[in-house]
């Protein structure tokens, strides 16, 4: 089967010039005519380089990366907007691409002129309009508000209408950047929706976005986009893993740079955002450990987590306890605990040493977490409080939803 | 250069519906939301024709006879030529999400401008012809070649504001340069004066100027009620012709980096 899309060598890349000013003026040619001629030959910033894909017809792939990574490029030099310095592409059917919705709408129309217009812009014919347009306006759910002018219609509105003229253009290849993240909820499920009906009937979507789930959801493949190289591609669950783990990386390279001058720092193990408490006792050290001993940040679904938290006395206490505690990405608390409820006595504490939890069979559905780690009074005054910032992912292969999974199972008749 | 100019002329035909939409919905977009609507499209040009008529009839008199009927013959074509140059040079900088979000030919901007203007122009003619009647100007066969001298008038505006559209995007300051250049332009062309008032040794002068060579054929079917010179209109035809080759394959070549640069 032919490829739907098929990139050979393809280069891209800016004028420094063009970056840096938008345009060159006649005053800066006649107030200095050599350097400007000089600037413009500068370097090119290179985008992407030999850059070779092939994306099979039917498939649904997913690009990831991060800012600035070529993602939004790579999508317009294949829609055919900016040209390629080099390399060829090709596609094979023909392509929609959701770039902007409603591009070249008018305020002042009303929402059945502008999807004439649209359409036509997309390369539909009156006619091909005609037939789609109710289609196109029940999609958008804006039946009472299509002979209004477009510039009285909500952001959601009008986004709406640009996504319904779009995917009804039929197209054999649908290039989307990132526009699912803008409507409500019940929309963004209803484009999902859509887009599924188009894999199913054997279309080629490419996804440019940062929803990672989506992707995972959603594509076949993942592309992940590193600085204009490709840095993996194909299962998206292996890419996006690898991707997390290099954000984590960089995140953590970063946190490492930032706290040089903190002594106190907690190393290796992320951002936490808050800290607080009288110093009496403070936890410096948190790691995360597998079964086997090895410290991780990624955990597949019913795992054991342990949590090890170095603790160091500044003063010692006898009232002492230690609390853990574990957020989704919304700050809905999951679970927490510490010494005090489950009636664990502690010793007499040395100078310093560790305590750790093991947290079983962790059923948490698919996601980030957030660690917060405490040790206090039992009246609740803090030692040191830690919050947020140290994450761990659960991975599943299974899709349920809510919080946690309630050990369950199905029973007929 | 040909191969450019066919891509060209091909794409324009290829997205003629596109085009036509676009035009009228340029037209509409005018006087979309005032209250008079598309009435505004006749009443520009008599309100126009009224200021020029009170200053240069009243005030700066000119000795020619019907001048107002005069003026208003060469003053109709040369809007649709400023403001066609004036919308068109700017229509790519301003293109916004049409250039750079959507895969578009932007040689379609440049022209629904200038065809938006064109039938401005059509509209304003009943008009014209009313008020030169009340004024006993009439016409005649000569009128027949008014399709032929809108044709080359069109090439001829194309061709300039293609390239002055490509040009702007690099050099934004076309724009503030050429509306004061049109100015200049205007009063160089014999509109508000016959040609016959030009001092002798200037009157040679006058016609390189194709402006003066288009509408003086304007002139000649409208107000005199004479075949326009042939020889004249070919030469504008030429003009027109070299202008519009260079101004598409001007246009074809750097239109491919305008996304890039707005």
């Amino acid at each position: 089967m032919v490829p739907a899309v098929i990139l050979i060598g393809v280069s891209k890349g800016f004028k420094q010039t063009t970056l840096r000013r938008d345009y060159l003026t006649l005053k800066s040619l006649f107030l200095n005519p050599f350097s400007a001629r000089k600037r413009f030959k500068e370097e090119t910033r290179v985008v992407f380089q030999d850059l070779d894909l092939e994306i099979p017809s039917g498939t649904s792939l997913g690009i990831i990366g991060r800012n600035g990574s070529g993602k939004s490029t790579l999508l317009k030099v294949m829609t055919g907007i900016y040209k390629p310095d080099t390399g060829t592409v090709r596609m094979n059917g023909r392509v929609s691409s959701l770039i902007e919705l409603g591009a070249g709408f008018h305020p002042e129309f009303t929402g059945r002129e502008n999807v004439f217009i649209n359409g036509t812009i997309l390369g539909l014919s009156r006619k091909e309009i005609e037939k789609r347009y109710d289609r196109i306006v029940r999609f958008a759910e804006l039946e009472s508000f299509i002979d209004a002018p477009v510039r009285t219609y909500s952001s959601g509105m009008y986004v709406r209408l640009g996504f319904s003229v779009a995917v009804n253009v039929d197209p054999d290849i649908l290039l989307v950047d990132e526009v699912l993240a803008v409507g409500d909820e019940s929309f963004s499920r209803k484009c999902l929706d859509k887009m599924t009906v188009f894999k199913k009937n054997g279309k080629t979507i490419v996804l440019v976005t940062h929803d990672l789930p989506t992707v995972e959801r959603f594509c076949d493949q993942a592309l992940w986009l590193d600085s204009g190289c490709i840095r993996a591609q194909g299962d998206p669950r292996q890419v996006i893993d690898a991707y997390r783990q290099e954000v984590a990386r960089r995140d953590d390279a970063r946190y490492r740079e930032e706290q040089t001058v903190d002594a106190c720092a907690l190393p290796e193990v992320g951002v936490f955002k808050d800290r607080w408490g009288n110093g009496d006792i403070v936890i410096n050290r948190v790691r995360l450990l597998d079964g086997e001993g090895k410290e991780r940040r990624v955990f597949q679904d019913g795992e054991d987590i342990h949590i090890e938290m170095h603790y160091q006395v500044h003063r010692s206490s006898e009232d002492i306890v230690f609390g853990i505690g574990v957020f989704d990405g919304k700050g809905v608390c999951c679970y927490g605990t510490n010494t005090d409820l489950d009636e664990v006595t502690l010793p007499a504490l040395g100078k310093e040493g560790r305590i750790g939890i093991t947290l079983e069979k962790v059923h948490l559905i698919e996601g980030r977490y957030l660690l917060d780690v405490a040790v206090h009074a039992r009246d609740g005054h803090n030692y040191d409080y830690r919050s947020g910032g140290l994450s761990f992912d659960i991975r599943s292969s299974r899709k349920d939803a809510g919080i946690y999974r309630i050990p369950h199972h199905w029973k007929l008749g | 250069m040909s191969s450019l100019i066919r891509q060209h002329v091909r794409e324009l035909i290829r997205h003629r519906s596109l085009v036509s939409s676009l035009v009228v919905r340029e037209l509409k977009a005018r006087y979309r939301g005032s209250f008079l609507g598309f009435l505004w499209t006749f009443l520009n040009p008599i309100l126009l024709l009224a200021v020029y008529a009170l200053v240069f009839n009243f005030y700066l008199r000119i000795r020619v006879e019907h001048y107002a009927g005069f003026m208003f013959v060469g003053l109709l074509p040369w809007i649709w030529f400023s403001a066609s140059l004036l919308e068109g040079t700017t229509s790519i900088t301003s293109g916004g999400s049409l250039v750079t979000k959507v895969l578009f030919p932007s040689q379609i901007l440049p022209a629904v401008k200038l065809l938006a203007n064109l039938i401005n122009y059509l509209l304003s003619l009943p008009i014209l012809f009313g008020f030169l009647w009340i004024m006993g100007v009439y016409q005649g066969w000569p009128l027949f070649w008014l399709p032929l001298i809108l044709i080359l008038h069109l090439l001829f505006i194309q061709g300039l504001v293609l390239l002055l559209s490509a040009v702007n995007v690099y050099f934004r300051d076309v724009q503030h340069i050429l509306s004061n250049l049109l100015t200049l332009w205007f009063f160089l062309t014999p509109i508000l004066y016959p040609l016959a008032q030009v001092p002798a040794p200037f009157r040679r002068w006058v016609m390189f100027n194709p402006m003066a060579q288009i509408i003086s054929a304007y002139q000649d079917i409208f107000f005199y009620n004479r075949n326009p010179d042939p020889r004249m209109l070919l030469i504008f035809l030429g003009l027109s012709l070299i202008l519009l080759a260079l101004g598409m394959s001007f246009f074809e070549r750097y239109k491919e980096t305008f996304a890039e640069k707005i």
